[in-house]
Order: C-alpha cells, then structure tokens, then sequence
C-alpha cells in the first residue's frame, strides 16, 4: 500500500522556494489502482517527482510510505528497488546506450540491491521478445538508444516496456496519455491492464477521462491547490468530464 | 615482490616497505599515502636498479648511447639533437599550467639491474613478471597460449580470446618481447628498437626520424637526445601480421623520465594493429614521459594504432601525476594507405598529445578517434592534425571530451588542405561532455584550406550531462556513479566500438573508475 500523509513540498531554493504540495492525503491500496486528476499547476507532476526522489523537490513536513517503508529518506535507486516505477510525462534520450543494455543494467542494478541474483542474457532476451510483442514494438527499436528519435507514441509505449520489464510493486504514471493517438492509447493501456494485480498498486495521473475509460480505477481523486479536495468513484471522472474542474472544485470548498 | 602499494592488494603482512636504492623511505610513503582506491596500478615495484647520474648533459646522452652500444651515427644524431634542444625554447601554447620543469631533477635512464641480459624471459625477475601479472599484462607465451588452445577452432571464440604479442617496457628497457618467433615466421620484425639497432641497422636508419625528425618540436628533440628503448616493428610486403602487437609501458622508478620511441613500418599491402598501454606507479612527485611514435605506411598498407593511456594522474588537489608530452606522427608516405589513430586518455595530470597523419600518398586515409576525460585537477590538451598533401586524401576525426571535476580538456585540431591535394575531404566531430560545473571544456579547431574543391565538414556540440538524464537513469534503480558510468559510455560509444575488443572492455572499466566521485 501506497499511504501519502500530509505531505507538503517545495520546489526551488531559498526565497524562491514555492510550497506545491501543501497537507496531501492520499493510500492506494496494494492490487488497486488510482486516478489522480487536476487542472494545471496542481500538483500532479510534482507529486510524481517528491514520490521518486528527484533534485529540486523538498518535503517540508508529512510522510510517504511503501508497504510500510519510508520512502522519503531513500535515493530514487533505492525506491526504484524498492519496486517504485515512474512512467515519465516526457521521457528522455539517452544517447549511445541501447534500450536493451539500458533495461538489463537497471533489472540487475534492482536485483543486486534486492540481494537477489542478476537475470541471465537468453531470460532476459526472452522476456524482452514476450513483453515487446504484447506492446506491438519493434524488436529492431530496442537496439536503438533509448528514445533517441522516437516518436512522441514509441517514447510512452517505451516506457510500458520498461515497466513490463522491470515488474514493479507500485507504478505511477504521469500522464501516459499525452500526445497519444487513439491505437496507441488501447496499447499502452493493454500493457498496464496486462500488469494489474493483487500484489501491485498503481497511481494514474491524467488530466483526461479519455484514459480511464480504458485503464479502469478502482477510485477517482481531484488534486488541487496541492491537496486532495475530492475522492468519488471511476463516475467522479466522468462528472469532471462534463462539468469541467472550476464546477467540482467550487462544490468541493 | 617484498611489498606492494596496490589497493587490489589488502594484505596486512604487506605494510613493511623495502627501500631500494635512489628511493628514500619518506618518498614511498608518501606515495602510499597518496594511493586512491580508483588507480589500482599504482604500486611500486620493488627491484634493484641502475640509473643514469641524475641530470641531462652531453655526458648523459653519451652514457645512454654507450650502454645500449650504439653505432656511431646514432650518437651523433642524439648529440646533434641534444645541441639543438639546448637553443629552443618549451612551448607554451598549450592550454595547460604547470609549474617550470627542472630537466636537471630527472633520471634520464633507469633499469633493472643486469636487464641488458636478459635471453629468455626465464631469465627476466619475477618482480617484473609480477608487476606485469599483477597490471594484466601476460608476458609468457605459454600462459598467453593457455586460453586459446583447442577453442581457436571458431573464428568467434578465436576473437574472443586473440593473442596478443607484447614489447613490455620497464622505465627505459624492454624486458621481454613475446611471440617473437612465431611473428618472425611471417616475417613480421617485432623487438625493442634497441635490439633493433644492432639487428636490422639499414632498416632502422633509413625510417627512424623519417617522420619526426629530430628539429620537429622541444619535446620529441628531447627524445631524440636520451631515447632509451620502445617498440620496433616491420610488416614486409603483402603481409597481414597474425596477431595483435603490443607495447606496455610501466614507468616505475622514482624521479626518471621515460622516453621511448617506437617505428612501425607497414610496407607495400601491410596490415598491422598496434595497441600500447600505459600505467606508473603513484608519487607525489610529477613525472615526465616524452615519447615520440612514428608510423610509416607504404602503397595500400593499413595501420591501426590503439592507445589506452592510464599514467597516474596525480591526488585530488593536483600533486604527482605524469607529465604526458608526447608526439605521434603517421606518414601515409604510400598511395591508398591508412593510418587510424584511436586513443582512450584517462590518466596523466597533463596531457599535451596530437596523434597526427601525414596524407602523402594519393588516395591514403588518415583517422583519428580520440576519449579524452579528465577529472580530478587534470588538464588535457589533445587533438590530432590531419595534413592533406595527395590527391583525393580522406580524414575523419571523431573527439570526444569528457571534463568532470575541476578539469580542463582541450581539443586542439589542425586540419590542412594543401595545393595539389585535389578533392580532399575531411570530416571532423567534436563533443564535449561537461560533469558539474568547475571543469572546462574548449573545441579549437584550426583549418587551412588551399583548395576550392576541398570538402571539409566540421562538426562540434558541448553537453552538460543533464539532471533530467541522471534522474531518469536513476529512477530505474541504478545508482549514481553507475548512471554517470552508463551515460558516459553512450556519449564515447562511436569511438570504443574503433578500439580493438579486449581493449573496449578495459576502456570501458577505466572510463568507470576515472569517473568515479565526479557527482554528487
């Protein structure tokens, strides 16, 4: 379970220094999965990056943990074996270093920090022709360095492979949809659905109903001003949907 | 070996250091203060030596000469060029900063004890033949046979584990070179270029300082004065040598210079690979290496000269480390030659090195593939120099700089077309990658053209390695230095996959460990 308590952080250094997160709630429940919606500037990616441990972010007050685990005082390696995943809202290129090599390193990297043993070269490229067909991928585009000339669609689809691969306990995705067409979306969401468990969470950020219609929540929250106002049922995305933000939120007050 | 200063070497028994003659006991204490987890060749090794008296004189020029027992012509050219150095002056272009060298402080000739007698490698002392096993470094045949034997039958295995002859130089003689009668059966002349003196005079005379010659610039006149040992290798005609060569030079004794000098010759359809590595041990004091390497290529010959250059690069605030002043020329002197320069630097405190090719002959190819890092307080100011004198000559340069710490790196390159050298072209790529933000990074391209029908591409980018890049690596659970490590090799990519196999993977291993504690 993925339980958010009062969480506050900053963004910037010293006088600068913004409050975005400001005495958010939140658990997701091992084997359900979650949609966080918000208009913009509420929070959303900023509460992806505080989760994985990226620079830049300070929590000024309240907790977040895994299954227990504080995850806050850890290095994002050390969540990331902890089985955090992110798929990321812009992915990035990583010049010279093909997808392959790139995914391997990071299995075993997990694996060794785990205390568990590195996955041999045939499981590896076995598992990867498996995971790659599902997702409709190229296995030539795994050669490819990451990202590197990929369309906006290859980038996302990228990045459920990554997660296929890596099997993590507890996956947020920020804004998967974006700068998805229709095809891509049913793939990507084959690919997610595909890892729904009971031993696995999941915290879909989106600002469009359009993706839950295809990866089902168990559970709808509207983020903002840096909370939680709302939580309802996969109904609640439909209402934002139609009634947009400013009606919900004005209800919410 | 009584004692060893390596880190890959924790044994308590190990803490008693043997002094050996001309080393105080301060000095290797120092050192092993001195020694970082990140460079695991630099122990010292324990042995008795012989030394030049300390200083550079006419005398001293003379005494190298005389216990190599060189021909007259030899010693006249040294003096000459001695004579000669006495009037220039060091140059000081280079962006690098390093306090005036005293060439009295220096030893310009140490060798172990007796190494003039070495026959067989029987003979040669089991310090060396440690140091060499303890570097990597395989110097009996048989070991080196080891590996290969019933599995050459797959050209894939064959590859795997290739046979290398190695020329291992031990400050300023050659110890042992393996594989010395299997390459004679094809003909192939691989020894010390002082053995090589005595053993084939016409062959030397008439390519040593052919393509450097002793006027070219401060440092390879200095060379040409004290040179004491390095590589000599001919390829006669048609012949594709059967293995990979190799030179591995360990500068060990404290306050001596190692000036080496190595002639390939390829002759007419020659192919030959050439790999040289190099590691010292760790002093507090700065070293000077001055080398000069010249290439020749006849009519259709190919050269593949390869460097993984790990000298020490002094401690984090700049004390010890090797001075790298070294010239490197490659004559494509034949129609439809090659010349192919790959180097990876990691080490040195200063490097000041431009592996050059001189495009001669018609249609010749010059190539030059270059990783440079410098970390730490190193500075690095390296390039390459393609001169295009023959007809449809072709060059292509690709230079990667990688700076981290406070560091400097400069690439400096010349590319020159010259009148009758119609329809060159040339194609050039600098990247430089920044990691953090007190090191440097310059691109200094100079280009003379002198042809309207020249094609000459000039690419260059700087890059910081980027937080986005780190975070993303890092949020699939590699940690830091691994993802400094895995971003890094994709950035050099292109150029390890020139460098010949086995060696890709010690680049590969070095550029890690050169890298390590460049974040955070």
């Amino acid at each position: 379970m993925l339980k958010i308590e009062n969480l506050t952080a900053t963004v910037g250094e010293g006088e600068d220094a913004k409050t975005i997160l400001n005495g958010l709630s939140l658990a997701v429940p091992t084997g359900e999965v979650h949609a966080i919606m918000g208009p913009n500037g509420a929070g959303k990616s900023t509460l992806s990056y505080v989760l994985t441990g990226r620079e830049g972010y300070a929590v000024t007050g309240g907790s977040a943990t895994l299954n227990g685990a504080d995850i806050l005082a850890l290095e994002p390696e050390a969540r990331a074996a902890a089985g955090l995943f992110l798929s990321f809202q812009y992915p990035v290129e990583i010049p010279g270093v093909p997808v392959m090599t790139f995914v391997r390193t990071a299995m075993n990297a997990q694996r060794k920090a785990r205390g568990e043993t590195e996955i041999s070269a045939p499981d590896f490229i076995k598992k990867s022709r498996e995971i790659a067909k599902v997702l409709s991928l190229d296995p030539e585009m795994l050669k490819r360095p990451v990202n590197v000339g990929f369309s906006g669609g290859e980038k996302k689809r990228l990045e459920i492979y990554q997660m296929m691969m890596l099997e993590p306990r507890f996956m947020v995705l920020d804004e998967t949809d974006s700068g998805l067409d229709i095809d891509a979306l049913r793939t990507v969401a084959e690919g997610v659905n595909a890892l729904r468990a009971p031993d696995r969470g999941m915290l879909v950020i989106t600002h469009y109903q359009r993706l839950l219609d295809y990866i089902k929540p168990d559970k709808v929250h509207v983020l903002a001003k840096g909370r939680i106002v709302k939580t309802g049922g996969p109904e609640l995305a439909h209402r934002l949907e139609a009634e947009g933000y400013d009606g919900v939120l004005a209800e919410a007050v | 070996m009584d004692c060893c200063g390596g880190m890959d070497e924790h044994d308590e028994t190990c803490t008693e250091v043997k002094v050996k003659d001309g080393i105080d006991a301060d000095t290797v204490a120092a050192a092993k203060r001195l020694e970082s987890e990140n460079y695991s060749a630099g122990f010292v090794t324990d042995i008795e030596m012989e030394f030049a008296p300390k200083g550079l004189s006419e005398s001293t020029v003379r005494f190298i000469s005389a216990k190599k027992g060189e021909p007259e012509w030899l010693l006249e050219w040294r003096l000459d060029a001695y004579r000669r150095w006495l009037t220039m002056e060091e140059p000081v272009w280079a962006r690098v900063n390093y306090p005036k060298i005293d060439y009295q402080a220096f030893y310009y000739y140490a060798a172990p004890k007796n190494a003039a007698k070495y026959k067989s490698i029987d003979e040669v002392p089991k310090e060396i033949l440690d140091t060499y096993a303890k570097l990597g470094i395989p110097l009996r045949e048989a070991e080196v046979l080891l590996g290969v034997e019933g599995a050459a039958e797959t050209a894939a295995t064959a590859r795997e584990k290739p046979r290398i002859a190695v020329d291992a130089v031990f400050d300023s003689v050659s110890v042992a070179t393996t594989f010395r009668e299997e390459l004679k059966k094809a003909g192939v002349i691989f020894m010390s270029i002082s053995e090589a003196v005595h053993e084939y005079p016409e062959l030397v005379r008439k390519y040593l300082g052919t393509v450097v010659p002793a006027t070219d610039n401060y440092f390879a006149t200095l060379n040409t004065a004290v040179f004491s040992d390095g590589t000599f290798v001919y390829v006669p005609k048609g012949v594709r040598c059967p293995m990979e060569l190799s030179t591995y030079f360990r500068m060990n004794a404290e306050s001596t210079g190692q000036f080496e000098r190595t002639l390939i010759i390829a002759d007419e359809g020659a192919y030959v690979s050439y790999l040289e590595g190099c590691t010292a041990p760790m002093r507090d004091e700065n070293q000077l290496h001055a080398a000069v390497v010249e290439l020749v290529a006849l009519d259709d010959a190919e050269i593949k000269y390869s460097t993984v250059q790990n000298w020490w690069p002094g401690n984090e605030d700049g004390k010890g480390g090797i001075y790298n002043f070294v010239t490197k020329r490659g004559d494509c002197r034949g129609a439809r030659s090659k010349i192919s320069w790959t180097q990876v630097e990691t080490g040195s405190a200063i490097t000041w090195k431009y592996p050059s090719c001189v495009l001669r002959g018609d249609d010749s190819v010059g190539e030059f593939y270059s990783i440079a890092v410098t970390n730490g307080r190193q500075q690095a100011d390296t390039g390459t120099k393609m001169i295009h004198l023959g007809k449809r000559t072709k060059s292509r340069i690709i230079s990667k700089g990688i700076s981290a710490g406070k560091s400097d790196n400069t690439y400096r390159g010349l590319v020159s077309i010259h009148k009758k050298a119609e329809g060159a072209r040339n194609f050039t790529q600098c990247d430089s990658l920044l990691i953090g933000d007190k090191c440097g990074a310059h691109t200094v391209p100079y280009i003379e053209n002198r042809r309207a029908d020249a094609q000459l591409e000039h690419e260059a980018t700087t890059t910081k390695l980027s937080e986005d890049q780190l975070f993303y690596v890092r949020q699939r659970g590699i940690g830091e230095e691994q993802a400094v490590a895995l971003l890094v090799n994709g950035f050099v990519r292109d150029v390890l996959q020139e460098l010949p196999m086995e060696f890709a993977v010690e680049a590969q291993k070095l550029l890690e460990v050169s890298l390590e504690g460049s974040v955070g």
